[in-house]
């Protein structure tokens, strides 16, 4: 058996929705710019007397999300009351949907470990209301008191809970990696807003107990979170010890998850329907809902449209940003060369500096991409064309265009010709690695390639010197 | 616009917080001093629901029937005593002091609404608003002598209303007159977005006093064990009145009576027990002292501001919610809640109205129910029309040793009209 196969996996996902304004209240949820308690109102504050009102755009998101991962959706959905008291939450209640969700059942295509194409299933999704933020002065160790801020208090959440289908920890990642982009095609989730996602992870190994997770806010995090509860885990086991059911807590700085120490206590929400809304007919609503192209349709499309590999075209799919900027790359120059620039060169390049694709300045890339594709410049100029480009953004200057670039620092590609004198240097520096190569060694040759290489800076194309090296110094006879 | 000088003195402690200059503008009410209960929030005045934890309190907003009182003219003079949170049939449990029945200041005004009932029954006030969760309206009506009217639940929306059983409640009329009674009814009626139960039936209805051909049943439910004989009496008695009115009286049964006051009290205490969950003392009400964690500063704080009725409440509530529980309590109440349901849509498919006395007995001493039990039943018949969700008025029909009696006339959903003509036509023949 292999080390991950015994690994199991479920997820439990809170995503904020993109809505204007919050779930049961007018309050507008753009407050990143704002200080605290700027967008409150008395339902959102918990008031007295101060009653929910649905904001159907969050159902209408709820229902898209349902639709695009293929959920069953029931006639009605109808939201509960789940009761606790905590400094966070206004009304001492969180309105949150319990025994009818939105939806049921449904599943979502990843690739698996194996690289063959897996169902995780979706066992419900619902909505609820986000609590308020607690503020500790000073740091949670040593403040000497908490404030409250409730413009987070009532920011549409869906919850997503899959079924205990993942098997190692970058499955789960993947998952949510296709999860975000689903969600990100469906325009309901903006990816980059912090502190939109937020999952509870259980994981155990076969056959001992399973252990939850709570609270993990990156992707990242996901990742490194159940990495180190498997190794933790199987180490428990090896030394002969038991895993004990418990809730854990990801220490994200230190990539270590600690216990919570549970209470004595279950917390017994006391479920019941909330008296002040009505229940939602889901069913009918949800045949309104049009459901966007999403990620695996664009995928398909991008192979028969733009003629690339799956890989390619998974790639840049992957992500709603990067996909929407191929489209636009695609169709400024060769579709083909803009996939392999994009998904093999750029992407690299930005994760290196953590810059998002949509700052990538597309006249500059696609002027790029149609030097190297006409063979104007050398790949190897090409990158480095990039790499200057992309750090002028960075640093906020604005880029020249790469044609320009390229002339007014003579990087075109030489004339093979041209190069001849250069080759000659070369072979009569290195005698040794000439001797070499004609003694069979052919690295040799690329040794040499490389010299010629780095006297040109890059300008000579390995493609047409190393025929023109190997005939100057090919053994007698040899051909 | 004007501005009215308030000056009627409060012997009976009707009032929590009394507006002597109180501002209004044009409209059909213009000028009316209006009452309003101390659970519905008023911007810039306090707001008690006659609790301690929520002393100081003054909302910064103005329930939707308020704000449809400003703008019909009226002049709000005060916010007036209850039961803490409407807990209670006697005003007794008030953190503010009990208030008296003005009929009689030896004798409770009912409740929870009592103060309302006081301040309208001493001519305090012409008219006022009050609250009916299972009785809270009719009850103070029928114990001071007035028309107290509970709408179709819906029909007046509960957006401002301290909520205390949110599938219950509703805010309705009180006044001396059905006239009175309607035309308040008129102002606050209609639709409100933000209240998601809010019926759009608006109501524009004036009494008429026509009601040949109404048939009107009688459950004998309605005079069973422990209503007073003398009160059964009185209420039979107006009852005949109607067949003169060309009405006609039938005897009808309603079974789920039998189970109606246990629906009632799991469903109204489930509900409070998380209503007045967010009385936490963070965001309103008396500070808490410092205490070493939250959670204990919490317990102290409702342990020390919330009375005796209302923790019981809470504790019964939070106990028929619980896992393992839910089952046996809430959900077999919401079955027995269906039971009434369909019991009135049975009886309205043969009848336009069902009568019967509104409260038991007549007003009590004060001080006289001291145990808990004893005050839930007086609620037997004025529950049914809250679980159902039908309107119900209580109209002065009588005194029984010198204290009113009410009778109670129950409608269809959404035919308060029916109703109010019923009572007007009543009002006209009474002795």
């Amino acid at each position: 058996m292999s080390d991950t196969t015994d690994v199991i996996i479920g997820l439990e996902i809170h995503c904020q929705l993109n809505t204007k304004t919050k779930l049961f209240c007018g309050c507008s949820t753009d407050y990143k710019n704002d200080g605290p308690n700027t967008h409150v109102c008395p339902v959102c504050l918990g008031l007295p007397g101060a009653m929910p009102m649905i904001n159907r755009k969050a159902v209408e998101y709820g229902l898209k999300v349902a639709r695009a991962l293929n959920l069953e959706i029931p006639e009605e959905g109808e939201f509960s009351r789940k009761n606790y008291f905590y400094p966070d939450l206004p009304k001492g209640y969180q309105i949150t949907m319990y025994d009818r969700p939105l939806a049921v059942k449904g599943y979502l295509e990843i690739e698996a470990d194996d690289g063959t194409d897996k169902k995780v299933e979706i066992t419900r999704i619902h909505l609820e209301e986000d609590p308020g933020k607690l503020v500790h002065v000073g740091g949670t160790a040593r403040a000497h008191y908490t404030l409250v801020d409730y413009n987070r208090s009532g920011i549409p959440l869906i919850e997503i809970v899959t079924e205990p289908d993942l098997r190692s920890p970058k499955e789960a990642r993947r998952f949510l990696t296709k999860l975000r982009a689903t969600l990100e095609y469906l325009g309901v989730f903006d990816g980059e807003r912090e502190g939109a996602l937020r999952v509870d992870a259980n994981i155990s190994i076969r056959g001992s107990e399973r252990v939850e997770i709570k609270n993990i806010t990156s992707y990242k995090g996901v990742e490194k979170a159940l990495t180190f509860e498997i190794t933790r885990q199987k180490g428990m086991i090896r030394r002969g010890g038991k895993v004990v059911r418990e809730t854990r807590h990801f220490q994200e700085a230190r990539g270590i998850t600690t216990s919570a120490r549970s209470k004595e206590t279950e917390t017994d929400y006391r479920y019941f329907p909330e008296p002040d809304l009505c229940p939602l007919r889901v069913r009918d609503w949800a045949k309104e809902v049009v459901l966007p192209e999403l990620p695996d349709a664009r995928r398909d499309r991008f192979m028969a449209q733009y003629g690339i590999s799956l890989n390619h075209a998974r790639t840049l799919t992957g992500d709603l940003r990067l996909a929407e900027f191929y489209e636009a790359l695609a169709a400024k120059t060769d579709p083909v060369l803009a996939a392999t620039w994009t998904a093999d060169t750029l992407l690299g390049e930005l994760n290196y500096r953590d810059m998002p694709v949509t700052k990538v300045p597309l006249d500059h890339f696609a002027d790029l991409v149609t030097l190297a594709g006409k063979d104007v410049i050398t790949d190897r100029v090409a990158v480095d064309v990039l790499r200057t480009l992309l750090d002028a953004v960075m640093k906020g200057e604005t880029p020249e265009m790469p044609g320009d670039y390229v002339r007014t620092q003579n990087l075109g590609k030489g004339d093979a010709d041209a190069f001849a004198v250069v080759i000659d240097e070369v072979i009569a520096e290195n005698e040794q690695a000439v001797a070499d190569f004609r003694t069979g060694k052919n690295v040799a040759l690329n040794f040499l390639v490389g010299q010629v290489m780095k006297k040109t800076r890059g300008k000579a194309d390995p493609k047409e010197i190393t025929p023109l090296i190997a005939a100057r110094i090919a053994p007698e006879g040899g051909k | 616009m004007g501005k009215i000088t308030f000056d009627a003195e409060d012997r009976w402690n009707a009032f929590v917080t009394l507006c002597r200059k109180a501002e209004h503008g044009d409209g059909p009410l213009a000028g009316v001093p209006v009452a309003v209960k101390d659970n519905i929030s008023t911007a810039g005045i306090q707001t008690t629901c006659g609790s301690a934890i929520l002393k100081d309190y003054v909302p910064p907003y103005d329930a939707y029937v308020v704000e449809r009182l400003k703008a019909a003219g009226a002049a709000i003079v005060g916010k007036t005593n209850m039961d803490e949170f409407g807990m209670g049939t006697t005003t007794e449990s008030s953190a503010f002091g009990p208030t008296t029945n003005p009929v009689d200041p030896t004798r409770v005004p009912g409740g929870s609404s009592g103060g309302s009932a006081a301040a309208v029954a001493a001519g305090m006030v012409d008219m006022a608003l009050g609250t009916d969760t299972g009785g809270s309206i009719r009850c103070p009506a029928a114990f001071c002598g007035i028309v107290g009217l509970k709408p179709t639940y819906g029909r007046t929306s509960r957006y401002g209303l301290i909520a205390y059983a949110n599938s219950l409640e509703g805010i309705g009329p009180m006044g001396r007159t059905v006239e009175d009674v309607s035309r308040l009814f008129a102002v606050i009626a209609g639709h409100d977005p933000r209240d998601a139960t809010s019926l759009d039936r608006p109501y524009n209805h004036t009494p008429s006093a026509e009601i040949r051909g109404m048939r009107i049943g009688v459950p004998l439910e309605f005079f069973g064990e422990g209503v007073d004989p003398a009160v059964g009496k009185t209420v039979r008695a107006a009852i005949e009145r109607f067949t003169d009115l060309g009405a006609e009286v039938v005897e009808c049964s309603m079974p789920s009576m039998k189970y109606a006051l246990a629906a009632y009290y799991v469903t109204c205490t489930s509900e409070a027990s998380s209503n007045l969950a967010r009385f936490d003392g963070v965001r309103y009400g008396p500070a808490n002292d410092i205490i070493p964690s939250w959670h204990e500063s919490y317990q102290e704080h409702r342990k020390t501001h919330f009375g005796k009725e209302v923790r019981r409440r809470i504790m019964l509530g939070t106990f028929a919610l619980s896992a393992g529980y839910y089952g046996k309590y809430y959900a077999k109440a919401q079955a027995a809640r269906q039971n009434v349901r369909d019991d009135f849509a049975r009886l309205f498919a043969d009848v336009d109205v069902v009568a019967g006395p509104t409260m038991p007995t007549t007003a009590f001493r004060l001080g006289e129910k001291t145990d808990p039990l004893s005050m839930y039943l007086a609620d037997i018949l004025t529950v049914p029309a809250n679980l159902a969700g039908v309107p119900a008025i209580s109209v002065p029909c009588g005194t029984v040793d010198g204290l009113p009696v009410g009778l109670q006339l129950i409608g269809r959903h959404c035919e308060e009209e029916r109703i109010i003509d019923a009572a007007y036509a009543f009002e006209g023949v009474r002795a």
